[in-house]
């Protein structure tokens, strides 16, 4: 391995642009920075060896080495982005509708998208985001993080600690801020010392030549911020374990029991109602802002739940024996905790009906006297025979939850009782004559015309169905971790700048060179105020001179 | 002097390999770790290959004489575990099949179909509808489908006389597909 040794007696690792030392530019490196064709020196990683570019002998140097290119890992997020985008094409095997004639996913894809949907299939991008390439593709991207990350800071780090206060001409007049000094007096230095120091520099005095520095710590802003995403990452990756992180939805019904999923069938909830309030429409102070919306705002929603435990021998499917772990409201923002599991207040529905109470009177009363009521109790499950007081016997012979003409047959489209519709028996006590009525929300039809009773709708009640989110979530303190890093590391990075000024003797004078990463004002501004009314120049701005004098040129 | 240095920058490129190996390894364990579990997380879906969980339920077909079953008693026979609901379409297509092929197959498969309904009154009605004399479930609290993670229906898991799932059709069966399936699964 060649060491470079510098004529100002420092030895650089191969690779070094700028001598770590004096800053002197190592002439046979100059391509890597692009030095060799500015005049300006690319202050980049001080010009330091990254050592990526320099060995290449192992095999675990070899692998370091590729994942240390940013080339490499820009690659990685193109890929990844272009792969993410394929994803979209198609809908995703889990996205497969369920009313498709075929949801095998090897049928589905050719019936729906031809051959285009086959070659999809085929090419496994159904399943994209969980499949085995995508994911190490993403993982490739944290490498390729953490690497370019390490192996920048180290020589970041070295380069910083090694910089000496003498610099090399070539490096001094090659910087952006420059400015040759002559008949600079020894209190004239002093006094600019002092004033730099009262600007919270640092001054590192070597033989008289100065070292100006102040937040040094900004630098590591970006490789903070690394570390943050990399513990985001690492959250993620826990977040894949069942046991540290599990995400789950349940709909249920005001009344109803029912499993927890998720839960490996250990849980049960029982909704006992569920509250939907809204503001007081006649309160002056509510009153503008929702007669702008045109309706009420709703204020709380509230799910009152009796969360029990399996106890005993479990057989899925027979009646459970349970015991009551906990009861209580969830709110919106107020969740329900219980054994490490929360359940959030996440929807509601109110379009269901719960009950429904007819009458029967004679078709031939005008009046349509009551003879007797039939209340259907439980409209997810209704009772089949229901008897009067007067003895008329009343049969719900058909029933549709959710009613839909199809095709000329009645039918229901779902399981819940949206639009109930009912087909009802009735028979005379004392005739035993047998009626058929068909009734649903504005629908009351009797199919022979020649009915003695009719059935009418008097009153029903609605029920609330509650959608509760099931979350158990250990993974979240390490992504408030991580992301706190992340912004630390951002707000180091971006609001305070590392500031150098070089202030070499020269001669009877001084040469002063200056450096910054951004806010270039900032340090102009900084020396200004230090050189005042002494014999120092102000640095001259190279880059903005340069790029005056072209414009000039080519007006 | 000359050794010295050698040596020195033979220890440091040492190091520098050691760390370089170890960071390798712990990225490679953390990516190992996120496949594996990625790649297992399904397993809560039961699939080919895996044995069927068991369960218990009452059997609500007034056509059928049985009057619960629970899944491990039927160990021996094969099993078609359809799960369905009267409001489903394509469930509904395909029970006449079913119940076609039934008598011919009763002593060597069992047809197992939990209906996922809420009404049991309904159930009634789609039985005397199409005659059906297979035992017919009634998963009134949703375990069963929470213990195979069913979706979307008709999903119908096809069990060989040990227990263990041959096949899982998500969608319609026609009559020649389940034909096919029955005798896959009937034993001998």
């Amino acid at each position: 391995m060649d060491k470079i040794k510098c004529e100002c007696g420092h030895v650089n690792p191969e690779g070094t642009v700028l001598c770590e030392a004096c800053g002197k530019p190592v002439e046979r490196n100059q391509h890597i920075d692009g030095n060799d064709k500015t005049k300006l020196l690319n202050m980049r990683y001080e010009g330091s060896a990254r050592r990526s570019q320099t060995y290449n002998r192992s095999i675990v140097d070899k692998i370091w080495n590729f994942f240390s290119s940013v080339k490499v890992g820009v690659w990685l997020i193109v890929l990844a982005l272009i792969a993410s985008g394929l994803g979209t094409i198609y809908p995703q095997e889990m996205y497969i509708p369920a009313e498709a004639v075929n949801r095998d996913p090897a049928v589905f894809y050719e019936a729906s998208y031809g051959l285009l949907g086959k070659i999809y299939y085929q090419l496994g991008l159904h399943n994209l985001y969980s499949s085995w390439w995508y994911m190490i593709l993403i993982a490739l991207i944290g490498i390729s993080l953490v690497i370019c990350s390490i192996d920048r800071f180290v020589p970041l780090h070295r380069a910083l600690k090694n910089q000496q206060p003498k610099r090399h001409s070539n490096f001094l007049s090659r910087q952006r801020l420059y400015s040759l000094s002559e008949n600079v007096s020894e209190d004239e230095r002093e006094v600019v010392i002092d004033r730099l120091k009262k600007q919270r520099y640092k001054i590192m005095n070597k033989d008289g030549n100065i070292l100006a520095e102040k937040n040094r710590f900004s630098r590591w802003g970006p490789y903070v911020n690394h570390i943050g995403l990399i513990i985001i990452l690492l959250a993620a990756i826990l977040r894949m374990t069942p046991f540290l992180f599990l995400d789950d939805y349940i709909w249920v019904r005001e009344g109803e029991q029912k499993v927890i999923p998720s839960t490996d069938g250990d849980y049960y909830i029982k909704n006992n109602r569920f509250i939907l309030e809204t503001y007081d429409e006649d309160d002056e102070k509510f009153q503008a802002a929702m007669e702008q919306k045109g309706e009420l705002t709703h204020k709380n929603y509230q799910t009152d739940v009796v969360i029990s435990k399996v106890v005993g021998e479990k057989i899925t499917g027979v009646e459970p024996e349970l015991e009551k772990v906990t009861e209580g409201s969830i709110q919106m923002n107020k969740p329900l905790k219980f054994d490490g599991y929360t359940l959030y207040q996440s929807g509601f529905q109110e379009n269901e009906f719960s009950s429904m109470t007819f009458k029967v009177y004679d078709v031939n009363d005008e009046d349509e006297t009551s003879l007797g009521e039939v209340k259907v109790e439980n409209l997810m499950s209704p009772e089949k025979t229901y008897t009067l007081d007067n003895g008329i016997e009343v049969h719900l012979n058909k029933y549709y939850p959710d009613y839909e003409m199809d095709n000329g047959e009645p039918r229901s489209v779902s399981k819940f009782p949206r639009n109930p519709a009912f087909v009802f028996e009735i028979t005379d006590p004392d005739t035993g004559k047998k009626e058929i009525s068909f009734l649903g929300i504005g629908k009351n039809i009797d199919a022979t015309g020649e009915n003695q009773y009719k059935l009418g709708i008097v009153d029903f009640e609605m029920h609330y169905v509650s959608g509760l989110t099931v979350r158990k979530d250990y993974t979240l303190p390490f992504f408030v971790v991580g992301a706190a890093i992340f912004m630390i590391g951002v707000i180091q990075g971006m609001y305070w700048q590392h500031r150098r000024v070089w202030i070499n003797p020269e001669g009877d004078g001084i040469a002063m060179a200056a450096h910054t990463n951004k806010n270039w004002f900032g340090l102009k501004k900084d020396i200004e105020k230090a050189i005042e009314n002494t014999n120092i120049k102000m640095v001259v701005d190279q880059e903005e001179r340069e790029r005056k004098e072209q414009e000039e040129q080519e007006a | 002097m000359g050794t010295n240095n050698i040596d020195k920058k033979q220890n440091k490129k040492k190091k520098r390999y050691m760390f370089r190996f170890i960071v390798l390894v712990i990225l490679l364990a953390a990516v190992g770790y996120a496949l594996y579990f990625n790649l297992t997380a399904d397993k809560d879906i039961y699939e080919e290959g895996d044995q069927a969980p068991d369960f218990q339920l009452t059997q609500i077909n007034e056509n059928n004489e049985v009057e619960s079953i629970r899944l491990s008693d039927l160990k021996g026979k094969g099993v078609m575990l359809n799960f369905w609901a009267t409001y489903c379409k394509p469930c509904e297509a395909e029970m006449p099949y079913m119940e076609d092929l039934y008598p011919q197959y009763e002593d060597d498969i069992e047809i197992v179909a939990v209906s996922l309904d809420a009404s049991e009154l309904v159930i009634h009605q789609f039985i005397d509808k199409y005659n059906l004399t297979f035992p017919i479930l009634h998963d009134t609290k949703s375990d069963v489908m929470d213990l195979y993670g069913v979706g979307p229906i008709p999903s119908t898991y096809f069990i060989d006389a040990e227990g263990k799932i041959v096949e899982v059709v998500a969608g319609a069966l026609t009559l020649e597909t389940l034909e096919e399936k029955f005798q896959m699964i009937a034993p001998n």
